[in-house]
């Protein structure tokens, strides 16, 4: 364990290097940069007021604010897992020369994908303004939230960059499953008419869904449902045991694979 | 003597077994199709077999063999890159891996972003780059292009920068794989003596090269490796002479027999091209005969020239 923390140690230059270089990479060749983390959540979440709020009845005041918090992070999640589950094969070449600890790659993955997050919700200030909603003490519920939802990435993230070597399908498989995870967590609708119905369990099985409800508390202003946090929990720190197992027992093939 | 000195690489035992493309699964697909069918059989190729053999400190070792012998393997299993299915390597320092020193750029990045990433993969740390900066970019005199994406690079520049990058650190193990062949002449030349430095300072050399004059030049011992096995490590002189044979064997004829064809072969082809050029004289010379005087001058400076240029060209083949 020592020698695992001295060597985390040792390389945190190199993590810092490929976070800088995934933040640097995505924005290259636009105008605006960064700034995009902050126009394209408000312009997308616009279509969806647009389309689910007036067209499709949802009526609620903070129906905007509602939507881009469940936006944010779901997009934070797809994103996150689908350039960790590419980050071995992007980084095909240097792998085969150079000794480095793999799972650095499918970390800083998760990792700037992470900082992006956390910058795009800036828009989340003028959204509060305009839907009125005063941000309360609930808003420390945010930081427990966002550490289970960074630990679920991580797992789910490693997993997929380990099967993804083996198996370039699963690249495809997961985009498929993501859209999937899109409909079922609750992002564009309330989900009050889904959770009385006979399927509320595709909601309460979803460990997604509870992190995005995590994330609502905290801006909407509604107390924390420890329920949802454990479940949270269990399916965070689950899938980072199983991602971290599986992607240490498998990282010596990855070479004979590229 | 040998007693005393220190043990700097310890290959102990390595074997290395790759799985043939012929029967590698990739997909789910065909994961799924040859799990119920039950033939996931690979076909099983040994990169190396039981190689063991220790290097001291500050030998320089030649890697012989023919092509698919498994001597880049064995780099690539020392330098870390490839973990070995048996056996371990003990290494003693620090060690720098020239190996296919153009790859491993991110595309998108400018030169001086790289230099920074790529240190950092090196495991330099962020001041040891800083301060080794101006010093990388000028040996690989890539002083205007800085802030040019690599993308733009030539692979002649690509490998001058990761020749500087990788050579910037002062390493105890140099591992290098005919990387001395990089750039232009006088690139090659600076890169040599770069190489010919460390060597005085004391480095443990692995030197993977296809030209055994080379070898013997650079190198105090020698491995010979056939089909992944160690077939022979020892003093250069002998091991040159042995693999001298094998080489006489592979070719069916000796070394001199084969080296005095190859001359004739390029004193041929040379003839050929200066026949050549000679006839395409004439030819002109014909041509121009019946133009005018004044067009006369002009194209036969042009022709001489060429002809200039041509030989030139024929005098470096």
């Amino acid at each position: 364990m020592k020698n695992y923390i001295k060597g985390f140690y040792n390389y945190s230059f190199l993590l810092s290097e490929l976070v800088k270089k995934g933040i640097r990479l995505k924005y290259r060749r636009s105008y605006l940069g960064i700034l995009w983390s902050l126009i394209e959540p408000l312009l997308t979440t616009c279509v969806w007021v647009i389309v689910f709020g007036t067209l499709f009845g949802n009526h609620g005041r903070d129906f905007p604010m509602y939507l881009i918090v469940g936006r944010l992070t779901y997009s934070f999640f797809s994103g996150a897992t689908k350039a960790a589950s590419n980050s071995i094969h992007a980084n095909a070449s240097m792998i085969k020369k150079i000794y480095v600890p793999k799972y650095l790659y499918p970390l800083s993955a998760i990792l700037y994908n992470f900082i992006i997050y956390l910058i795009s919700m800036i828009v989340l200030l003028p959204v509060t303004i305009y839907c009125r909603v005063m941000p309360t003490w609930h808003i420390i519920q945010v930081i427990p939230a966002l550490i289970l939802l960074l630990v679920m990435s991580t797992g789910f993230g490693m997993i997929l960059a380990t099967l993804n070597v083996f198996f370039r399908d699963v690249e495809y498989l997961w985009n498929v499953a993501l859209l999937l995870i899109m409909y079922m967590s609750a992002i564009f609708y309330y989900p009050e008419k889904l959770l009385k119905s006979g399927y509320a369990w595709i909601l309460n099985y979803n460990p997604l869904y509870h992190v995005i409800n995590l994330c609502r508390g905290a801006f909407l202003g509604y107390s924390i449902d420890m329920q949802s946090v454990l479940y949270t929990a269990i399916w965070a720190f689950g899938s980072l045991v199983i991602g971290l197992i599986f992607f240490k027992k498998k990282q010596d093939d990855f070479i004979l694979y590229m | 003597m040998k007693e005393q000195k220190k043990v700097a690489v310890k290959v102990n035992n390595v074997s290395i077994r790759f799985n043939l493309n012929k029967n590698r699964v990739d997909t789910l697909k065909e994961y799924v199709v040859k799990f119920f069918s039950r033939s996931k059989e690979y076909e099983v190729f040994w990169g190396l077999k039981d190689v063991d053999f220790e290097i001291y400190k500050g030998d320089r070792v030649g890697v012989l063999g023919l092509n698919g012998a498994g001597k880049s393997t064995l780099l690539k299993v020392i330098a870390g890159v490839y973990k070995p299915t048996e056996g371990n390597v003990v290494k003693k320092g620090k060690l720098a891996p020239l190996l296919e020193l153009g790859a491993g750029f991110e595309k998108e990045y400018t030169a001086r972003e790289n230099i920074y990433l790529y240190g950092a993969e090196l495991g330099y740390t962020k001041a040891f780059i800083d301060e080794k900066f101006d010093e990388i970019v000028e040996f690989s005199e890539l002083e205007e292009f800085l802030d040019v994406p690599i993308k733009n690079f030539s692979s002649g520049m690509r490998s001058r920068l990761g020749f500087a990058m990788c050579t910037a650190v002062c390493p105890d193990i140099l591992i290098l794989d005919e990387v001395l062949s990089v750039g232009d002449a006088k690139f090659r030349k600076k890169s040599e003596k770069k190489v010919m430095d460390m060597f005085d300072r004391g480095v443990t050399v692995l030197f993977v090269s296809h030209s055994l004059a080379q070898v013997k030049r650079l190198c105090n011992k020698a491995i010979i490796l056939d089909h992944g096995t160690l077939v022979d490590y020892g003093d250069i002189d002998d091991i040159a002479k042995k693999y001298e044979a094998i080489l006489e064997e592979h070719w069916g004829e000796s070394i001199e027999e084969r080296r005095a064809r190859r001359i004739q072969k390029k004193k041929a082809k040379l003839k050929k091209a200066e026949d050549r050029l000679k006839k395409r004289e004439e030819k002109k010379r014909l041509e121009a005969a019946g133009a005018d005087a004044e067009e006369q001058n002009t194209s036969n400076i042009e022709t001489e020239q060429q002809n200039a240029n041509e030989q030139d060209e024929v005098v470096k083949e």
